[in-house]
């Protein structure tokens, strides 16, 4: 085989043009500027796919087996396996799939008899699966109880006409099952279930094909009321206040009717929790990022490294626009894998480097399959047939496997690296390990605060932490040093000298390194020379009056060190002030609050273009990734100031008005955190994908030259980006969709590498099917992060309403199509994404998007950036922070306490919770907490002894005391931010701070509470469906 | 009086003046037709022993313009204490310090053995001198340990109250802060960035120097506090002794087939941009060490492509020199800045190719600072040379001086031209103020930043009396140098000579003024013009200009007959004078044929400055020859004096050449020096060893020294210089026992003279 393919097309090449079905989208406007209804215009459609389905799930705990239990094996990532164009010559029937033709058959067939599920229907609602309007009509088996629609009849308490009646339809959720209001009866438990229109082989995990199918009392506006939704939605009012009201005042709707989040995640943890996920079927669900699971790797990657939207993509660009639900993947290629799970396999090839196809370029992964004996493989991706290299053939097996399929992990994994020859490293150099830069503002303010010593005295043991490869004794990580104010001072801290060196630097104009030999040190080397300098770091500044910090220099400097030294690498800036000394990059002052909620509020998070734009460039470039510690006073202006950080895979830490006593502990955790994160620099991403569908929008602390090359600066095990797929083309339904990310990096050794995550998924006719593989957390990421993108170039407003009309959008779909039929007034909502109202609600209600003026212009670009760069389990603790009773206490359980949901309902005078979103961390104490608790965790008396402001719990002996600390601390240690642990009393004044991350609530800032927003999204589907 | 010859030798040690005429036409029309100009070198700080400085300031001539100081020429009355000036004729009265003078009591300036005389000024703040290393870190392991060694020695030479800074440079330009402990500090520049003055002092984070009235800084006491980078050397010798030992090769990697990237003319913009903001007008002393071509930034003369080769003449004439304009210009106008602040420029560059002095050459020649040219700072020739710029005089006081302004005022009759030297014109228009320019012109003002005793102007002067104007009865043409300069002990001193010259009627008296012709001085002025002109002409035009002054100088004054060329005498006033110019046309100074652009450069700069004495001999090289027959004699420079038994030692003032004969050379080979009997010859060898010891013990810079032998290769060095008498090209000697024939197309003495001859004789020339 030729080995031209890669040779010619070196990895940092552009997209090809060339490449086979491609060639459309590479071509102009892929990346939408505007922020268009997701599932966008529809892309050319060939008419309905013959398209079949597949990978039957094995039987979910609890339900009985499927009656047609599958007759072939669901591991379709065998190579080979894919019933293709080039069908393996030899053996197809003893492949341990089904004869192909068998499939082609079944997909338009009738459905079969329905497995009747009766067992089931006797203990709980089922939620409806419904057949979507391509489907033919549902078997006449269909289960129904009467009494559970009461929804048209007229109720004699009066509103009747306006409210329907909650038919909860949750697997496992007792409390739904018993509203309680009075004046709607149930008779019996509501027990409406459809069987699943589908033959048995073809139910997949039944447990996520249940729909919810909720009454609300929700005040019907005629369409002329309407009013436009940005501004008014939010004063939605629960139905018993609204004066709007058709009838007599509304008992209060009970919050517990409505889905629970915790719950959700209750249930998940407890039935899929623990077990081993192995990931050997195409188009799975994994279960929720709040369960913990292990991860066996069988073909797929693990939800670790990649989750989707949704597992099941429409077959057509139509269905895709039909029900607006994106299509999009959250990638986190450096996610950390636990200790229990094997860690990636290194395949290295030597000098000919990874095998890859010849016309698209992807990397030789499960889904190629060996033809001609194995002399020659069918790229999964683009179908090209490519000749097999000498070197790396094999005999197929009877199956048409190959015979080494067990000792390759690129043909039997789903994630795995290869070793990358010089044609992958930049001027095809051998790279040198990564180097780490300490850049410390020594400007009045730090001096004062006494950070600047903090800091140089955590870098002495730090730097003994650097991360390093396994096995190697000492770190391969160099270390440098930085201090400035308005110039900047290099450290000469060479090995050989007894004094380190200082250099001046005070062109700021231009930046440059004075220094090369001696700059950048191996810490363990140099250790002596270092610890001099720390230790001099604070008295040399210590009677600087020099108030006025340069910024993007700093940033310069660290390229051009990198640069010269030849290497990739991270800065650590800890900076005070914003930067107004005459440099490039000064900033000035553009805080306007008068802003907030009119168009113009956009440029509140837009950087200051110029240098900084550039400075990303370079940045990117050089592989040097940016991380910023802010200690402001006052504005900053972080939307420019962490522009650069944004785009390159860094991250921005902010310590208002910083406090060593208070939050100096809170910092160095953040700082040793971020030190000795695992982490890949100067990376170049891609995602392939199968034809008929490709990547087009991505979102992350990432940068783009190009429409599909993926540049970070660095990447860690915290990063995560949100890759938006479209359709090209129709998908086929035998083949599915598959997806590769490769991703080349430097690993802190110096290795070029190539990290590859495979994944395939199914895709459907049906948008049942779609619905029922959803994932909420993932689409609210990936909402997330778009939303967050948008306010750039958007008004909140707009935003806003955009997202409320597509969640509106996304369940009339459902209910238009896969929901029974039933009266309008019911809320159905898809299993999937009961819950997503609530998240979608507290995204509109986050800093960002909220258009509030009492919160700070700093705090809401920083957020919104964070955002940028969070991975699934962080959005999902950001918008739905996890809220934990600590007044009854287990002190001898190893287990957390369940959480309860984040209202204000929840809280109990008497009770004490612990709130944390990942970011911030509060200790809530209601006034009528326990004197005895009082004493055993804080050691004084009574509540009103507590000291204003402590930010951790004194270390007292008493289990109570301990086991809260665990607590607190296991938190901590899991969230890839270390977080302010803020003590509020009931009705003190910071209580108001804690407050608004009870996000179910009604938001101080403005924003509705959950109970609102669902009663308002009901209201839009209702629109929507008339 | 006596001849001539003790007139000039009596007035050359009194007031370092040789006039190329003690005689002076009296008529503009007769000075032109003279062919020399009236001039003189002048030697502002000559050495004078025997001369104590008054503690007193110079009285002056109360006429604006004029100015001039009391001196032994002024007509005195001393009764009604009043003094007449000399030169504008405005009678002054005497201070009142001087109420006591009468016929008896007068004071030393009255005098008629004080015609030169030095004052001590006491008013104004004294400075500290100061002491700028800048030094170059691209240099070979071996080179910089040397250089870092001279330059810890030249430490304990400095008087202790002196200022010293240290910029080092490569790729980058680091300024040292000195008064720093602990952590040693430097700020550092960026190698390819032109900055102005004002960017590199608030970089530095210098206050601008408030300037008193004077332009004098007001608050020295304070810079000296504040400003880091300056110490005085008593404070922190033992910091820079380490900070000097410490110092590394630049470490910036250095690919295959590149020039380390060397930011030579950013390094001087800092220091001279530094010593601007905080010394201005105050004696500093830049000393760059440089070990090889600036090779980027501003004022980079050769690409760091090693395959691009240096500029040569070649290059140059070709108009293929790149980076010389910009370059040149560049380090013109630096060497402007620096001069207009009174700091001088020393260049030291050792390296085996050319290091840029073409380009840098001004900073030195403008600013009155050495250049010193050697192959590599682990020389002899280096490191004593460097070591002898701080020698000391008899008084124990530093052979060096700063900031020195000369001023020329003449009687009317006689207006200044220009002066050809280590100056800079200070554009002081008067009376005295020719507008005929010759050298740097146009001014009585020159500024001469850095002085030694040795330091030597070309002055040219225009008598501008008219033809039919009378002579002036016994009147006497006058001449007053007031030189102004900062003592190497911080005190101002003004140096005051004042010189007469009679009058002659050129048609009636010419062989008087014949008679008075200094053919030494004049051979040197013309040469200093003839370099002058080569600076910015073609090399054959100036010869060209040369020969044919020398034609209409022969015509002048030769005696012949019309196109007879036989018949054509000199008279001993201007018979070697044909000689001086035969030489001066094969010098390095004014042939570029086997010298770099750096060499001719350097060789130019040490002709314009050395005095009279140095100057001819660099001119036409001494040589003398050592043989058993007798005491050493000098002989002529002539190929006729290479003998086989003889021993010569040739010095031309760059290079010292030992020339042992072809006998002596095998005898030597033999080993005979060794055995007890020989012992004479022994003494021979040692003869001229000896005395080139002598020689090179006094020269500054170090001449080359070179012990070489019939048929060695350093033999060139000889036959380059001596008159090719005998040539290839005039078998007739072959096979004669006199001299060696040289290999050359040049012609020889003989030929020159005989077409002299020819040409001064015909009667179409």
């Amino acid at each position: 085989m030729s080995q031209q393919g890669y040779v010619a097309a070196p990895p940092y090449s552009q997209a090809q043009p060339g490449m086979g079905g491609y060639q459309g989208g590479f071509g102009a406007g892929a990346a939408q500027p505007l922020y268009g209804h997701y599932g966008g215009p529809p892309q050319t459609f060939n008419g309905p796919p013959t398209g079949m389905m597949k990978a039957p799930a094995p039987a979910a705990a609890g339900m009985p087996p499927p009656a047609a239990p599958s007759q072939y094996n669901p591991n379709v990532q065998q190579n080979g396996a894919h019933p293709q164009r080039y069908p393996p010559p030899a053996a197809p029937a003893s492949y341990g799939q089904p004869v192909q033709s068998q499939y082609n058959n079944m997909a338009p067939a009738a459905p079969p008899p329905a497995q009747q599920l009766t067992n089931q229907m006797s203990t709980m609602n089922l939620g409806s699966y419904a057949s979507g309007p391509m489907q033919s009509p549902p078997p006449s088996n269909k289960l129904c109880c009467p009494a559970a629609f009461p929804t048209s009849t007229p109720s004699s308490n009066g509103p009747a006409d306006d409210a329907t009646r909650t038919t909860a339809p949750q697997w496992q959720a007792p409390q739904w099952q018993a509203p309680q209001w009075p004046h709607h009866q149930w008779e019996a438990p509501p027990c409406q279930a459809w069987v699943d229109p589908f033959p048995a082989p073809f139910l997949q995990a039944p447990e996520v094909s249940s729909s919810l199918v909720l009454d609300l009392l929700v005040q019907l506006d005629t369409p002329s009321k309407q009013v436009s939704l940005g501004e008014t939605w939010q004063g939605l009012t629960l139905p018993g206040s609204a004066g709007g009201l058709a009838g007599p005042p509304q008992k209060k709707l009970d919050p517990d009717s409505i889905p629970s989040t915790t719950q959700v995640i209750e249930d998940d943890q407890a039935k899929r929790g623990g077990q081993v996920y192995i990931t050997n079927i195409r188009g799975q669900v994994p279960p929720l990022v709040t369960t913990e699971f292990p991860i066996q790797d069988q073909g797929n990657a693990s939800p670790r490294f990649i989750r989707c939207t949704t597992y099941s993509l429409p077959c057509t660009a139509d269905l895709a626009k039909q029900c607006q639900v994106p299509l999009a993947a959250i990638i986190k290629p450096f996610a950390s894998v636990p200790k229990n799970e094997t860690p990636l396999y290194v395949v290295n090839h030597g000098e000919t480097g990874p095998i890859r196809c010849n016309r698209c370029k992807a990397y030789m992964c499960p889904y190629m399959q060996f033809i001609d004996g194995g002399r020659r493989f069918q790229c999964g991706f683009c179908n090209c047939v490519n000749e097999v290299p000498a070197f790396y053939f094999q005999h197929l097996d009877h199956m048409g496997r190959r015979v080494d399929f067990y000792e390759r992990p690129e043909l039997s994994l789903g994630s795995y690296e290869f070793a990358a020859t010089l044609d992958y490293c930049k001027n095809n150099k051998v790279q040198n390990p990564p180097a780490y830069l300490f850049m410390i503002d020594v400007s009045y303010n730090n001096v004062k605060s006494g950070l600047v010593k903090l800091i140089c005295d955590e870098l002495k043991t730090l730097l003994d932490n650097l991360p390093c490869e396994d096995g190697s004794e000492s770190s391969a990580i160099k270390v440098g040093f930085v201090t400035y104010n308005k110039v900047l001072h290099f450290y000469n801290v060479k090995s050989a000298l007894a004094q380190p060196q200082m250099m001046v630097v005070s062109d700021t104009a231009e930046m440059f390194v004075p220094l090369l030999d001696g700059f950048l040190v191996n810490y363990q080397d140099s250790r002596a020379v270092i610890y001099n300098l720390l230790d001099q770091i604070p008295d040399m500044f210590a009677d600087s009056n020099e108030s006025e910090t340069v910024f993007v220099p700093v940033i310069q400097a660290g390229v051009e060190a990198f640069k010269a030294a030849e290497c990739s690498g991270k800065l650590f800036i800890f900076h005070s002030s914003m930067p107004t000394a005459e440099a490039p990059g000064k900033l000035k002052n553009r805080d306007d609050k008068k802003l907030v909620n009119t168009d113009k509020e956009k440029t509140l998070f837009q950087p200051q273009k110029g240098v900084y734009e550039q400075l990303s460039k370079e940045c990117v470039a050089q592989g040097c990734c940016v991380d910023l510690f802010l200690f402001p006073s006052q504005y900053v202006d972080v939307a420019t100031m962490a522009d650069v950080p944004s785009h390159t895979g860094g991250s921005v830490y902010k310590y208002n008005n910083f406090q060593v006593e208070t939050d100096g502990e809170h910092f160095l955790t953040d700082l040793r955190k971020d030190v000795q994160k695992s982490i890949g620099f100067d990376a170049i991403m891609r995602v392939r994908t199968s034809t008929g569908f490709r990547a087009t929008e991505f979102f992350g602390a990432i940068h783009m030259n190009n429409t599909t090359d993926i540049e970070m600066a660095a990447v860690d095990c915290d990063k995560a980006l949100t890759v938006e797929f479209k359709h090209d083309d129709t998908l086929s339904e035998e083949t599915g969709a598959l997806m590769q990310c490769a991703l080349l990096y430097t690993t802190i050794n110096g290795q070029r590498r190539l990290r590859i995550h495979n994944l395939s998924l199914n895709c459907s006719l049906q948008l049942s099917e779609l619905y029922k593989s959803c994932e909420t957390d993932s689409l609210i990421n990936f909402f997330a992060k778009s939303a967050c993108r948008a306010i750039l170039n958007q008004p909140v407003k707009n935003v806003r309403e955009i997202l409320v009309n597509q969640t509106a959008h996304m369940l009339s779909c459902y209910r238009k199509n896969c929901a029974t039929p039933s009266a309008a007034s019911q809320l159905i909502l898809p299993d999937a994404m009961k819950v997503f109202p609530v998240y979608m609600n507290s995204l509109m209600k986050s800093a960002p998007l909220v258009g509030s003026t009492e919160l700070s212009t700093d705090d809401r670009a920083h957020q919104r950036l964070s955002i940028m760069a969070m991975g699934v389990e962080d959005t999902q603790l950001l918008l739905y922070p996890r809220l934990t009773p600590l007044h009854n206490l287990d002190v001898g359980s190893e287990a957390l306490p369940a959480p309860v949901r984040c209202s204000e309902e929840r809280l109990s005078e008497s009770g004490m919770f612990l709130l944390e979103n990942g970011q911030s961390m509060f200790l809530w104490l209601g006034l009528g907490s326990p004197p005895d608790i009082v004493q055993s965790l804080f050691n004084v008396p009574s509540l009103a002894h507590l000291q204003g402001n402590m930010s951790a719990l004194p270390e007292l002996d008493n289990p109570l005391s301990a086991k809260v600390r665990s607590i607190i601390s296991g938190l901590m240690e899991k969230r890839p931010n270390s977080m302010k642990l803020q003590i509020v009393r009931q009705k003190d004044k910071p209580e108001m701070l804690f407050r608004q991350f009870l996000v179910e609530d009604k938001s101080l800032h403005g924003g509705a509470s959950y109970m609102d927003f669902l009663c308002y999204v009901h209201r839009e589907i209702r629109l929507l469906l008339t | 009086m006596a001849t001539y010859q003790e007139f000039i030798q009596q007035n050359e040690d009194r007031d370092g003046v040789r006039f190329s005429w003690n005689l002076w036409p009296s008529s503009r029309l007769e000075a032109t037709r003279l062919v020399v100009p009236v001039s003189c070198l002048f030697t502002p700080l000559k050495e004078r022993p025997d001369l104590p400085p008054v503690q007193y300031e110079p009285v002056l001539c109360s006429r604006a313009n004029c100015k001039a100081v009391l001196n032994p020429l002024c007509q005195v009355d001393f009764r009604a204490k009043i003094w007449a000036c000399n030169f504008c004729f405005q009678r002054n009265p005497f201070p009142p310090s001087y109420a006591g003078i009468s016929d008896v009591n007068q004071p030393a300036e009255l005098m008629p053995q004080f015609s030169t005389i030095e004052y001590i000024v006491q008013r104004g703040p004294t400075a500290p001198l100061i002491f700028l290393y800048v030094v170059d870190t691209c240099l070979e392991e071996e080179d910089l340990q040397a250089l870092k060694e001279s330059l810890q020695m030249s430490l304990s030479l400095l008087p202790p109250n002196a200022l010293v800074g240290l910029i080092t440079f490569g790729r980058m330009v680091q300024v040292h802060e000195l008064s720093c402990e602990g952590i040693a500090k430097s700020y550092v520049f960026r190698g390819t960035k032109d900055l102005t003055s004002k960017q590199i002092q608030e970089m530095l984070g210098l206050k601008p120097a408030a300037t008193g009235p004077q332009g004098r800084p007001q608050a020295a006491q304070d810079a000296e506090a504040t400003c880091k980078f300056l110490q005085p050397v008593h404070r922190v010798d033992m910091n820079l002794t380490d900070l000097l030992g410490e110092l590394q090769r630049d470490p910036w990697p250095v690919p295959q087939g590149k020039r380390p990237l060397r930011s030579t003319g950013v390094a001087l913009s800092v220091a001279v941009g530094l010593l601007e903001g905080t010394y201005p007008n105050t004696g500093a002393r830049v000393m760059l060490f440089i070990g090889g071509p600036p090779t980027q930034g501003p004022g980079m003369v050769v690409g760091d492509e090693l395959k691009l080769p240096i500029r040569s003449w070649h290059d140059i004439q070709k108009d293929n020199a790149r980076h010389l304009k910009k370059a040149t210009k560049y380090y013109e106008a630096m060497a402007n800045r620096t001069a207009v602040n009174g700091h001088c420029i020393d260049i030291y560059a050792c390296a085996l190719d050319q290091s840029g002095l073409l380009e840098m050459k001004c900073l030195s020649n403008l600013t009155g600072g050495h250049i010193v040219m050697g192959d590599s700072f682990n020389t002899s020739l280096f490191k004593q040379t460097f070591q002898r710029v701080f020698s000391k005089d008899y008084n124990g006081d530093f052979r060096m001086a700063f900031g020195g302004v000369l001023e020329v005022k003449t009687s009317r009759e006689v207006k200044v031209c220009g002066a050809i030297g280590p100056c800079v014109s200070l554009n002081a228009k008067g009376p005295s103020v020719s507008e005929n320019e010759m050298g740097t012109g146009g001014t009585s003002q020159w500024k001469i930043c850095g002085l030694n005793p040795s330091t030597t102007l070309a002055m040219f002067f225009e008598v501008v009396n008219q033809h039919n104007a009378p002579v002036p009865q016994g009147g006497r043409g006058v001449i007053q140098f007031v030189t102004q300069y900062q003592h190497s002990s911080t005190q101002r001193r003004i140096r005051v000579s004042t010189v007469a010259r009679n009058w002659a009627d050129a048609q009636t008296q010419i062989q008087h003024i014949e008679s008075s012709f200094d053919q030494e001085a004049a051979a040197v002025i013309m040469a200093r013009l003839g370099v002058f002109r080569a600076e910015s002409e073609e090399g054959p035009d100036v010869l060209r200009w040369l020969d044919r002054q020398l034609i209409r100088l022969c015509q002048k004054f030769g005696q012949f007959n019309k196109d007879d060329p036989t018949s054509f005498k000199l008279s001993e006033s201007l018979s070697l004078y044909p000689q001086f110019m035969f030489h001066l046309r094969r010098s390095p100074f004014l042939q570029v044929f086997n010298n770099s652009p750096d060499e001719s450069s350097y060789y130019r700069h040490h002709f314009v400055r050395q005095d009279l004495t140095q100057s001819l001999i660099m001119v036409q090289p001494i040589l003398y020859s050592y043989s058993f027959h007798g005491p050493p004699e000098p002989v002529l420079l002539d190929s006729s004096s290479i003998l086989q038994d003889r021993i010569l030692l040739m010095d031309t003032f760059f290079q010292l050449v030992i020339y042992h004969g072809e006998t002596i050379a095998q005898w030597r080979k033999a080993g005979y020096q060794e055995l007890a009997e020989y012992e004479n010859f022994k003494q021979l060898l040692l003869a001229p060893l000896d005395d080139a010891q002598e020689i090179m013990q006094t020269r500054f810079p170090m001449p080359r020294y070179v012990d070489t032998e019939h048929g060695g290769s350093q033999a060139r060095f000889l036959l380059s210089k001596v008159n090719p008498s005998q040539t290839h090209n005039n078998l007739y000697a072959w096979g004669q026992e006199t001299g060696a024939p040289i290999l050359t197309d040049d012609v020889s003495l003989q030929v020159f003279m005989d077409h002299l001859k020819k040409l001064a004789v015909s009667s179409s020339a």
